[in-house]
């Protein structure tokens, strides 16, 4: 009987999994497809030449290159901001913390539609043209909390010990920094980046308020859906699938090596 | 120099990046709380404590305020029913493979959200196999369609907001121990009663994290709606959008933009009381 149910979940794990991945199959498929029509709905026939040729639809290598901008330099950007809000929220006590923990919950709990709607109002207020530097404004703001939140995960479990034992060697705050707290966090902060990466090059919403004539990979595809959809948009979004996937994999292997290593020198 | 400014350094730290959330998060919701309370026409809004824009806003969007909250709480129910068991499953079967099964299920939401939801447009459509299916085994009707109907529009936004559901789930489920489970077990409680008295009430917090993280941005969305509906399955967020972008009436999209906050709140606090009534009621059963 328990050997049943354990694998009646088993089963449904798969299910859910496949659930999952059912319209990534979908999209990966369609972009071999060889589409008679502007429209990409309907399978008509195997081809390469989507691949072989990914920029070859009008705008979309110029879309894409504004979204991996604006991913690499607000991922950067909310990165270190959002380090040292966590530092400073888990290594001190202060007035105010409780102020800043709020500050940095609520934006993830506002819909995206009402945080571009805000945006858009401030810089109509300030007359701040819209384009690429309200976009990438927009992006550094949501990311800032996801970054404080991963990080922080890290900085929790840390052993406090390690950094004291530097500081008994000699090493100064700032050497102590460097040297033992940073590399023992940078999994944390990796992991933060990754994220905040995928969220500002996946965003939509905040950048349709906030863009101006600026187009983003997202608004690319919101104005192709209504003309067209060509099997490019596909092949990048598959690219882009497979680059994340590779990065977040490369991150789990790099944290179970060092794992592995720090058992072996214990 | 360092020691003596100690009080410093956590402020400091704070400083950039709590400037950059108050200027772009906490100002910009200044101005669109004025902006809901102003007249006149875009560019030209004056402040004038205009509250009859909010009633205005009410009576002339009920009907998209009660369907996105309709959508967003039956999304929201279908997500966490998915959720639960592949979190569970990940949480206590996982073994070594933990990692890997959390990226399985958070690697699908790397693809483009709106490449995403054009993906379930080609399987939801009139000639694709679900329909076909669907037709066949008599559920629906020889023309009958998914595509542009509520059903689609929920499961759009169930299916896109998953993550959101199955990540708290998993965190509050990995942090039960499994220890309390085993003495469920030694002390004559079944699988299924260890289950509803030690595993459920433990794993509230990431039910209650879950929900929150799923209907707050379902509540909000506009994409399946435009998408896979039409704009009979409008909801308030389609309407605030077009009200912003479109149609460029700055107060009322601002009103709107409040009042959906302000539902927001208050079932989230209403989700809250049953929650944690619910928790004393089973501690004390």
């Amino acid at each position: 009987m328990r050997f049943v149910r354990r694998h009646i979940l088993s089963a449904y794990a798969v299910l859910a999994l496949a659930y999952l991945f059912l319209p990534i199959g979908v999209v990966v498929a369609f972009s071999f497809n060889n589409p008679k029509g502007r429209f990409n709905y309907t399978w008509e026939g195997f081809t390469w030449k989507n691949w072989l040729n990914p920029f070859g639809y009008p705008g979309l290598g110029g879309a894409l290159k504004v979204s991996i901008e604006i991913a690499l330099l607000s991922s950067l950007f909310a990165t270190i901001l959002g380090t040292l809000v966590a530092l400073a929220l888990v290594r001190y006590r202060f007035r105010g913390s409780a102020t800043t923990n709020l500050l940095i919950f609520v934006p993830m709990t506002t819909p995206e539609v009402v945080m571009g709607a805000s945006l858009l109002t401030l810089f109509v207020n300030w007359k701040i043209p819209q384009g690429f530097g309200t976009i990438l404004i927009a992006h550094i703001m949501f990311n800032v909390s996801y970054v404080v939140v991963t990080v922080r995960a890290r900085l929790v479990g840390f052993d406090r010990h390690l950094e004291e034992a530097a500081m008994d060697l000699g090493a100064n705050e700032w050497v102590t920094f460097w040297r033992v707290t940073l590399p023992l966090i940078m999994p944390g902060i990796l992991a933060a980046a990754l994220l905040s990466f995928a969220l500002s090059i996946d965003d939509f919403v905040i950048t349709y308020f906030n863009a101006g004539s600026t187009i983003t990979f997202p608004l690319f595809v919101w104005g192709a859906a209504r003309v067209a959809t060509p099997p490019q948009i596909n092949v990048i979004g598959t690219a882009i699938f497979i680059i994340a996937v590779t990065g977040m994999l490369a991150n789990i292997v790099f944290q179970n090596l060092r794992l592995r290593k720090g058992a072996l020198a214990a | 120099m360092l020691r003596r400014h100690k009080w410093a350094i956590p402020y400091a730290l704070l400083a950039p990046g709590v400037a950059w959330l108050l200027v772009f998060f906490v100002v910009p919701m200044w101005y669109l709380a004025k902006m809901s309370l102003s007249e006149g026409l875009f560019p030209f809004f004056s402040f004038g404590w205009a509250w009859g824009n909010f009633h205005d806003a009410v009576s002339s969007y009920q009907v998209q305020f009660v369907r996105s909250v309709e959508y967003a709480g039956i999304a929201t129910a279908i997500a966490l029913v998915v959720s639960y068991p592949l979190a569970y499953w990940i949480a206590f079967r996982g073994g070594k493979w933990k990692n890997l099964f959390l990226l399985l299920v958070i690697a699908p939401f790397f693809v483009t959200y709106l490449i995403r939801t054009l993906a379930w447009e080609t399987i939801l459509s009139d000639n694709g196999l679900v329909v076909r299916t669907l037709q066949h085994i008599g559920i629906l009707s020889s023309d009958g369609r998914l595509l542009a109907t509520s059903a689609a529009v929920i499961a759009g936004i169930t299916y896109n907001f998953l993550p959101f559901m199955v990540l708290p789930l998993y965190v509050s489920l990995e942090q039960i121990d499994g220890r309390l489970i085993e003495a469920a077990g030694d002390l004559y409680a079944s699988k299924p009663l260890a289950f509803m008295r030690v595993t459920l009430p433990l794993s509230l917090p990431g039910v209650f994290a879950g929900v929150l993280l799923t209907f707050i941005p379902a509540a909000g969305d506009f994409i399946n709606a435009q998408l896979l509906g039409t704009p009979r399955q409008y909801m308030i967020g389609n309407v605030i959008q077009s009200e912003f972008l479109s149609v460029r009436d700055y107060p009322t999209a601002a009103s709107l933009s409040f009042v959906l906050m302000a539902a927001i709140l208050v079932l989230v606090l209403i989700f809250a009381r049953l929650l944690g009534t619910e928790r004393l009621t089973v501690s004390h059963a």
